[in-house]
């Protein structure tokens, strides 16, 4: 591998850049397959076949940064591992010039290959994850505005199914957003969900509790007919909670109890 | 004991496994899917997706995760979606206990079993100690 070492590793460059062809450029891919190549003499040399071994560190390390990189570019598990499983193309084609020792030294580092393959499509994989699960909490985040309605009033449109991870979101949200804006009143509409169980209610009781000990009023509104029946077969209370059907009727009623709370203060409602 | 919805022409039976509170939501989706099919008014379709809600997250939480199979079933009356909740949990040592409304021995409010079986037209719990839990729910359109 060492002596046909520029052959192979254009051998095995030309099958990775026709699959990647134009979306990595030939000369990004020239200096990572050289660099890998290199790592694996390397390691082929001081430290045997065991790829988990120490010898196999830098060779593990630059897989892991290659797949990294594929994963982020968008690219396939499939257009991953073919960085390194091209590497056998290469090997056959001086296979076919070879004595049968080569045929035993292709039949070993074939096996090599596969298992620095799949250490490359698991590392892939564990990527794809972390930029799946990051996506995922950047949408809770995005999915959950809190909006200054009126002077002294927040929003918050809940849209969607659900889970407890985002109500939990959305309720811490709504509480902060209340000491930022020293807003006095919070609407919760929930026009958009599904569905209201006993877990979404169990938030959004909890938020409504807490706002209160913040000297804050919750109102929720958007509880559409088959809501309101479902919410009743469960018995589910919501107490002196205010629910109103709609956003506006919500917004009304807010800014009736903030206009009371002025004139109390000697404050003109035009102010607020 | 009877099983509500069997004796009944089968659809092919769709299964959703319960490990992660993702599944619940699947299963919420799953149960949903199932009521548009059979034809379920919006108001049907809504408690029965909150009763899957309620039985999923009970199997998660309680039963340490299972599974829901769920089909749309017909008989004269006309047809309807039976769902299937089941566990190899703890089972259930009390069954009137955790039907009562309010007592859970979380901290949760104690409605979803309970809450789950004024939800649906057919509820059957069977649960053994040690052995695990099934509950089977039937919502029928009127
Ligand atoms: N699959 C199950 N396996 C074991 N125990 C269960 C199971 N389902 C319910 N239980 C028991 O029954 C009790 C009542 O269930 P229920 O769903 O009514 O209330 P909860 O889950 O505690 O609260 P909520 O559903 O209102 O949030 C539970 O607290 C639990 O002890
Ligand atoms: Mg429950």
């Amino acid at each position: 591998m060492t002596g046909r070492r520029e052959e192979l590793a254009a051998g095995w460059i030309e099958v990775v850049s026709r699959t990647l062809a134009t979306r990595v450029s030939r000369a990004e891919l020239d200096r990572e397959l050289h660099e890998l190549y290199s790592a694996i003499v390397e390691a082929l040399g001081s430290g045997g076949l065991d790829t988990g071994a120490e010898a196999w560190t830098e060779v593990r390390a630059l897989l892991v940064e290659l797949s990294r990189n594929r994963a982020r570019q968008g690219f396939s598990p499939a257009e991953t591992a073919v960085s390194v499983f091209a590497l056998k193309a290469g090997l056959e084609r001086q296979l076919d010039q070879g004595s049968p020792g080569d045929v035993a030294a292709y039949l070993t580092l074939s096996r090599l290959t596969d298992a620095l393959g799949m250490f490359t499509v698991d590392s892939y994989t564990t990527t794809r994850e972390q930029i799946i699960s990051s996506q995922a909490e950047e949408l809770l985040e995005l999915s959950t505005p809190v909006v200054k309605l009126w002077d002294g009033v927040i929003g918050v449109p809940l849209v969607g199914t659900l889970d407890s991870a985002r109500t939990q979101v959305v309720m811490e949200k709504l509480l902060q957003a209340l000491v930022d804006t020293g807003s006095a009143k919070a609407i919760i509409d929930i026009t958009g969900v599904p569905a209201v169980d006993t877990e979404v209610a169990q938030h959004l009781l909890k938020t409504v509790v807490a706002a209160r000990l913040m000297g804050a009023e919750c109102i929720v509104s958007g509880i559409r007919p088959q809501i309101a029946q479902t919410i009743v077969a469960l018995g589910i209370e919501f107490g002196d909670i205010v629910t109103k059907a709609t956003l506006a009727d919500a917004l009304r009623h807010a800014l009736r109890g903030l206009s009371d709370a002025d004139s109390v203060r000697g404050r003109g409602a035009s102010q607020a | 004991m009877t099983v509500p919805g069997r004796d009944t022409t089968a659809d092919t039976v769709r299964t959703q496994p319960i490990v992660t509170s993702d599944d619940v939501v699947r299963a919420r989706q799953l149960a949903r899917t199932l009521a548009v099919e059979c034809g379920l008014s919006l108001v049907e379709q809504t408690k029965l997706v909150t009763a899957a809600s309620e039985l999923a997250r009970n199997t998660l939480v309680y039963g340490g995760g299972g599974r829901m199979d769920g089909e749309v079933v017909s008989r004269t009356a006309g047809r309807g979606v039976r769902l299937n909740f089941t566990d190899h949990g703890p089972g259930i040592p009390d069954t009137d206990l955790a039907l009562r409304d309010g007592w859970s021995s979380g901290t949760g409010m104690g409605l979803g079993l309970s809450g789950a079986r004024r939800l649906v037209d057919d509820f059957v719990l069977r649960t053994e100690v040690g052995e695990g839990t099934a509950v089977t729910v039937v919502k029928w359109t009127h």
